[in-house]
C-alpha cells in the first residue's frame, strides 16, 4: 500500500518533469533552429538597407526606424495616461459600483484580442479622425492596447506600498495629492518601471493592430526627422508619415515562398528577439532588485 | 494650492475613466459598420450559409467556415496548452523547489513575452515541414501546426496562472492532508488543486480567449481558404486571419469588404467578452475563498 503511494508519487514527478523538459525544449529548438537560418544574414547592411524585391539587398532599416518612432511615442503617451489612471483608482477612487465597474473593464480591456484595438484603429483613428496609416494612428493604437497593463501594475504596485508610508507624511502635515506623488509613488516606482517595460516589450511585438490599421509592408523611406534647420528646431511631422515596423517585415518576408526571404525573415527575428529579452531582461533584474531591497 | 490639487486629482480621474470611452469606443465602431452590414445582408444568411466569399465575384455570407475554422484551431490549441500549463504548474508549484521554482517562472514569463510573428514563423517554416513527413497528404497551410504552434504559444499564461492559483491555496491544507498520511501525489491532485479549481479554470479561459484571439500564428501558418473542414491536416481561415487578409489589400471605405471585417471583429469581440468576464469572475471567487 504504502509503496503504491510512492510509485504514483514517482510517476507523477517523472510525468511532470517530463512534461517541463519536452516543453522547453521544443521551444528551445525552435530558437535554436531560427538562429542557425538567419544569423549568417545579419550584417551592416542588412541593418542599413531598405527593403527590396531582391533578397540579397533587403534590408530592415525602415522597419527598425518604425519601430523605435512607434515605441517612443507609444511611451510619451501610455505611461502618464497608466500612471495617472492607476494611482487615481488605487488612490483616490471609493469603492462603488462605479469602480468595480472600471476594474471589470480594465481586466476585460487587457484580454480583448490585440485586432480588435486594430479595428478600433482603422475605423476611429485612421478614418473618423483622418490620420490615416500615419506613426500617429499607430501610436494612438498600441497605446491604448498597453494601456490596461501599465493599469493593473501601477495599482498592484501602489498596494504593495506599506500603509504606514502614508500616514507618517499625513502626520507631517502632507495633503493627499503630495503624499501620493512625493511618497507612495516613488516608493512603488520600480513595480511600475518593470510592467511598463514588459507592457513595452509586448508593444513592439505586437503585428495584427498595425497591419488592421493599414501599416504598409513596403516602405523605402524614413519618417521626417524630429530636428530641422530653423526655428523651433524641432518638429513633430515624422508622425504623420507612413510606417512599417519590424515584425510586419518579418511577415511580409515569411509570407513569401522564396527561400532567401525566409531566411530573411529571419534575420530580422533574430534582431527583434534581441530586442524583446533585452527589455525583459531589465525588467526581471528590476523586480529582483527591488524584492532584496524590500526584505532588507 | 488646494485648487491646483483639485485639477491634478480631476485629471487622473479622467484618465480612470478615459479606459471605459476605449471600450465604448471598440463596440462603437464595430457596431456602426455591423448595423450597415445587416442593411444589405441577412441574418439569416449570416448564421446559415455554409460559404464566406466575401472577396469574390459570387458572394457569399456565412460566417459558420470562419467560425468552425477559429473553433478547430483553438481546440487544438487547447488540447496542448491544457495539460501541459497544468502539469507544470503543479510541478511549479507542488514539486519545485523554491530555487528551481524563481529560475523558471522567470523563463516562462520570457517565453511570454515572444512575439506571436515569431510562432507562425515556427508554424510554417519548422513545424509543417516536419509534419509534411509525417502525414504526405498535409496542406502547406493547415490548422494542425498552427493549432499545435499556438498552444505551445499558451502554456506559459495558463502555466504561470494556474501555479498563482496552486500557490494561493493556504499551506494548511496540504499540512492536514499530510498529517492524514497522504502522500505528495495524493496533496497535489486530490488536495490543491480541487481547492484551486476556480482559479485553475480561470487561467484555461483565460488561455482560450487568447486562442480564440490569436492572430498572426493562424495568419501564417492555418491559411487564407474559409472551409468548412474538421480535418486538422487541410487549410483553414480563422476570424482573425479574415481580418488580416481583407486589411493587406486595398479595401475602399463603406464596400461590403470592409464592414465584413467590423462584423468578423463584432463576433470575435462578443465570443471573448463572454471569456473574458467568465474568467473575471471565476478569478474573484476563488480569491475571495482566500482571503487575497
Amino acid at each position: 500500500m504504502a509503496n503504491k503511494k510512492v510509485l504514483k508519487d514517482k510517476i507523477l514527478l517523472i510525468f511532470a518533469l517530463f512534461f517541463v523538459i519536452l516543453s522547453f525544449s521544443i521551444l528551445l529548438l525552435l530558437v535554436i533552429d531560427i538562429f542557425i537560418k538567419g544569423f549568417s544574414h545579419i550584417s551592416i547592411s542588412f541593418l542599413f538597407s531598405y527593403p527590396s524585391r531582391i533578397p540579397q539587398k533587403a534590408g530592415i532599416l525602415s522597419s527598425w526606424v518604425g519601430t523605435l518612432w512607434l515605441m517612443f511615442g507609444t511611451a510619451l503617451l501610455s505611461i502618464p495616461l497608466g500612471i495617472g489612471a492607476g494611482i487615481y483608482l488605487e488612490e483616490y477612487a471609493r469603492k462603488n459600483f462605479f469602480s468595480n465597474l472600471l476594474e471589470v473593464n480594465i481586466s476585460n480591456l487587457a484580454a480583448v484580442p490585440s485586432i480588435i484595438f486594430g479595428l478600433l484603429g482603422l475605423g476611429l483613428f485612421a478614418r473618423t479622425f483622418g490620420l490615416g496609416r500615419s506613426i500617429l494612428t499607430g501610436v494612438l493604437t498600441l497605446s491604448i492596447l498597453i494601456l490596461p497593463m501599465i493599469i493593473m501594475t501601477t495599482r498592484e504596485s501602489l498596494r504593495a506600498v506599506p500603509f504606514s508610508i502614508r500616514e507618517a507624511s499625513y502626520a507631517l502635515g502632507a495633503t493627499k495629492w503630495k503624499t501620493t506623488i512625493d511618497q507612495v509613488l516613488p516608493v512603488a516606482f520600480p513595480n511600475i518601471l518593470t510592467g511598463i517595460i514588459l507592457g513595452l516589450s509586448r508593444a513592439i511585438g505586437e503585428t495584427a493592430p498595425l497591419i488592421t490599421i493599414g501599416a504598409l509592408t513596403y516602405i523605402a523611406f524614413l519618417p521626417t526627422g524630429p530636428i530641422k534647420g530653423d526655428f523651433p528646431f524641432i518638429t513633430f511631422k515624422g508622425f504623420m508619415d507612413p510606417f512599417t515596423t519590424l515584425p510586419i517585415q518579418i511577415f511580409n518576408w515569411v509570407s513569401r515562398p522564396q527561400r532567401a526571404f525566409q531566411e530573411k525573415a529571419a534575420a530580422a527575428i533574430i534582431i527583434l528577439l534581441l530586442l524583446v529579452f533585452f527589455l525583459n531582461g531589465i525588467a526581471i533584474y528590476l523586480r529582483i532588485k527591488y524584492q532584496r531591497r524590500l526584505k532588507e | 494650492m488646494c485648487f491646483k490639487e483639485r485639477i491634478y486629482e480631476n485629471t487622473i480621474k479622467f484618465f480612470a475613466y478615459l479606459t471605459v470611452f476605449i471600450t465604448l469606443g471598440i463596440i462603437g465602431v464595430l457596431l456602426f459598420e455591423t448595423i450597415e452590414f445587416f442593411e444589405e445582408v441577412s441574418l439569416k444568411d449570416f448564421i446559415f450559409d455554409t460559404k464566406w466569399t466575401p472577396l469574390f465575384e459570387d458572394k457569399h455570407f456565412g460566417i459558420l467556415p470562419l467560425f468552425l475554422g477559429t473553433f478547430l484551431t483553438s481546440a487544438i490549441a487547447l488540447s496542448i496548452a491544457v495539460p501541459f500549463g497544468l502539469v507544470i504548474a503543479v510541478f511549479l508549484s507542488e514539486y519545485a523547489n523554491q530555487n528551481l521554482r524563481k529560475t523558471l517562472k522567470p523563463f516562462l514569463e520570457l517565453l511570454a513575452g515572444v512575439p506571436t510573428v515569431v510562432y507562425g514563423y515556427f508554424a510554417l517554416l519548422t513545424v509543417t515541414p516536419i509534419f509534411k513527413k509525417i502525414f504526405p497528404t498535409i496542406s502547406t497551410f493547415n490548422a494542425l501546426s498552427a493549432g499545435i504552434v499556438m498552444g505551445f504559444m499558451i502554456i506559459p499564461i495558463v502555466a504561470s496562472l494556474s501555479d498563482d492559483a496552486l500557490n494561493a491555496v493556504p499551506m494548511s491544507l496540504r499540512e492536514g492532508a499530510y498529517a492524514l498520511g497522504s502522500s505528495r501525489y495524493e496533496v497535489s491532485l486530490k488536495i490543491v488543486f480541487p481547492a484551486a479549481f476556480s482559479g485553475v479554470a480561470s487561467a484555461c479561459i483565460l488561455g482560450l480567449s487568447r486562442a480564440v484571439g490569436e492572430t498572426m500564428v493562424v495568419a501564417i501558418a492555418a491559411g487564407q481558404m474559409p472551409n468548412l473542414t474538421i480535418n486538422p491536416l487541410e487549410s483553414v481561415e480563422t476570424i482573425t486571419a479574415y481580418i488580416v487578409q481583407v486589411s493587406l489589400g486595398d479595401t475602399p471605405v463603406g464596400s461590403i469588404e470592409y464592414k465584413t471585417i467590423f462584423v468578423c471583429g463584432m463576433v470575435l469581440f462578443m465570443v471573448t467578452f463572454i471569456f473574458n468576464l467568465l474568467s473575471f469572475y471565476l478569478r474573484k471567487s476563488f480569491e475571495k475563498k482566500y482571503g487575497k
